[in-house]
């Protein structure tokens, strides 16, 4: 398999609503990418696309819908969906495209406007449910991930100032990201009374909802070398899908998501992924998803994640800096987008350009983590310099 | 050559720009219709909830008994090989008291919070369990481990539903 950079990125702002359709969020935030590494589309050979349910935008077959403000017209162009997992999953269905030697360039755009859905997106997510089963107790996606958190806070005796340590941290990274959502401070003590939702989930342990794009461009070695002396290349790729029977398993640890990573840690060939992993982005809808992710991610020692989050370990400047980006929960969560911010922001952090969120020591090689469906799907993406 | 992006497209608006008219919107209630099979295992299942049993399916390759029942293993990946009735008491292996309705609407004041819950059944496998809902229980006092037992519909009421179950209580 050929060697693959990620040469360009680019997104819109990620706002509650926007002005924009989903097939003009699509083309802002693919022209972003375009302009950032000086291409233009007639140098794009493919396009690799990812967006969530249809029942968002309330069109059917959106894939082809989108396909013109992606920059697909005329091109191979394909869309792959698998829930919050798709936004680091279509890096990964961006990456074969070109490591087959099928292609030489690939852009990755992934959109979602979640504010579409009247009144309220979570409605829609009651059909994701099984639909003879479950879906006659009326459940919504608080219900099973309050559940999730309650199991994985029992397992190891966590408290919820704990995860509200983690939620804030994630969330004022994002005060330092010119396209977040979230502008202002949020402290342990702003999560931990917050409006009660569905306990233990309060209002500000959860992401915003949001409408918002973002691109990637890939390309071969040749042709990155010839765009810029700074590639981020793609080191490893993973992904998993466990069973939608989810009451029929543990749910305090995600062993689909640890079959995910070993996957993409071993063709990048890392043995100790808490050793070498300078960077984490694990996907953070929820503030203990992260550190639930952290663990799945063999990043952190089952049971001992909230020990090192207290000792600054995962601070901006800590041994492995979480979420840098501030994350699903500061900058914002359109579903399928949300995991491709996190490709963006390694991308960043890897060539020395994230600004004010700027990792220190030179960091060379980090992960991002998307997750998704019945807490069963996770996606996974190396990068280093 | 940067790779840093200099602008940012997308324009936030605010939640009186839809309602008030100064920006153009198209509205549209979709009705969808569907009548769904129930199938082999659910449909056996089904039958059983309406009878007042909780019943599952046997596999003998990783002798899990599994509810809700399917009629393969999607570990073994091959035909299970019988019916087993389990009980209708369980542990709780986590729940939630959730003040938000599905729609993500708020429930009304005075209305008691919605109770899940992943109920692990007895005479099933560790850790294979069903979601349902709790009731007649303080919500404060619901503990992970709780044993609880299901109260069902009366026999003339019963459909063969999930919600033959009206919901699971301590015992």
């Amino acid at each position: 398999m050929r060697k693959v950079a990620v040469v360009g990125a680019g997104m819109t702002k990620f706002v509650r609503r926007a002005l924009e359709t989903p097939k003009e969020l699509s083309f802002e935030a693919t022209k972003a990418a375009l302009d950032s590494c000086e291409m233009k589309l007639e140098d794009i050979e493919c396009v690799a696309h990812g967006s969530a349910p249809d029942a968002f935008d309330g069109i059917h077959q959106k894939g082809e819908y989108l396909a013109d403000g992606c920059g697909g017209w005329n091109k191979p162009t394909m869309r792959v969906f698998n829930g919050g997992a798709t936004g680091v999953h279509a890096v990964c269905h961006g990456w074969y495209h070109v490591a087959s030697g099928m292609f030489d360039t690939c852009l990755v755009v992934c959109e979602e406007k979640m504010s579409n859905a009247m009144p309220h997106a979570q409605g829609f997510f009651l059909t994701i449910f099984d639909h003879i089963t479950e879906r006659p107790l009326y459940p919504n996606l608080l219900w099973i991930f309050a559940m999730e958190m309650n199991r994985y806070m029992e397992a190891y005796g966590y408290t919820k100032e704990d995860m509200a340590i983690a939620g804030a941290l994630i969330k004022n990274h994002a005060l330092n990201h010119p396209a977040a959502q979230l502008t202002e401070k949020v402290t342990v003590e702003d999560i931990l009374n917050s409006e009660p939702m569905a306990y233990p989930v309060y209002r500000l342990d959860v992401s915003p909802v949001s409408d918002g794009a973002v691109a990637v461009v890939l390309a071969s070695e040749k042709v990155a070398r010839r765009l810029t002396d700074k590639p981020v290349w793609i080191e490893g790729v993973g992904w998993n899908v466990d069973t939608s029977y989810w009451t029929n398993k543990d749910l305090y640890y995600p062993r689909y998501l640890e079959v995910a990573a070993k996957m993409a840690y071993d063709m990048a060939g890392i043995r100790e992924p808490h050793k070498e992993i300078n960077i984490a982005e694990p996907y953070d809808p929820f503030n203990y998803k992260a550190l639930h992710h952290m663990e799945g991610l063999q990043l952190s020692p089952r049971g001992k994640t909230v020990e090192l989050l207290r000792d600054g370990h995962f601070d901006l400047d800590g041994e492995i800096p979480m979420c840098p980006s501030g994350g699903l929960l500061g900058v914002g969560n359109p579903i399928a987008a949300a995991g491709t911010v996190k490709i963006a922001e390694l991308f960043y952090q890897l060539r020395g350009e994230a600004g004010k969120r700027q990792v220190p020591g030179d960091p060379r090689l980090g992960v991002a983590h998307a997750w998704g469906d019945l807490m069963q799907a996770s996606s996974v993406v190396v990068m280093g310099k | 050559m940067s790779g840093v992006e200099k602008v940012y497209g997308g324009t936030g608006l605010s939640a009186s720009q839809v309602e008030d008219g100064s920006i153009f919107v198209e509205h549209d209630a979709l009705d969808c219709e569907y009548t769904w099979d129930a199938g082999v295992a659910i449909g056996r299942y089904l039958q059983e909830l309406k009878n007042g049993r909780i019943i599952g399916r046997e596999c003998d390759e990783c002798r899990r008994i599994l509810v809700p029942p399917r009629m393969f293993c999607e570990i073994c990946w091959r035909p299970n090989d019988r019916w087993v009735y389990v009980k209708d008491t369980g542990t709780v292996n986590t729940f939630s008291i959730c003040y938000v309705n599905w729609d993500a609407s708020r429930i009304e004041p005075g209305h008691p919070p919605h109770l899940p819950a992943v109920i692990e059944l007895d005479g099933a496998t560790k850790m294979i369990g069903i979601m349902h809902i709790l009731g007649e229980v303080d919500p404060q006092a619901i503990k992970i481990g709780m044993k609880v037992k299901a109260v069902w519909k009366p026999e003339e009421e019963r459909t063969g539903a999930i919600t033959d179950i009206k919901y699971f209580k301590p015992y």
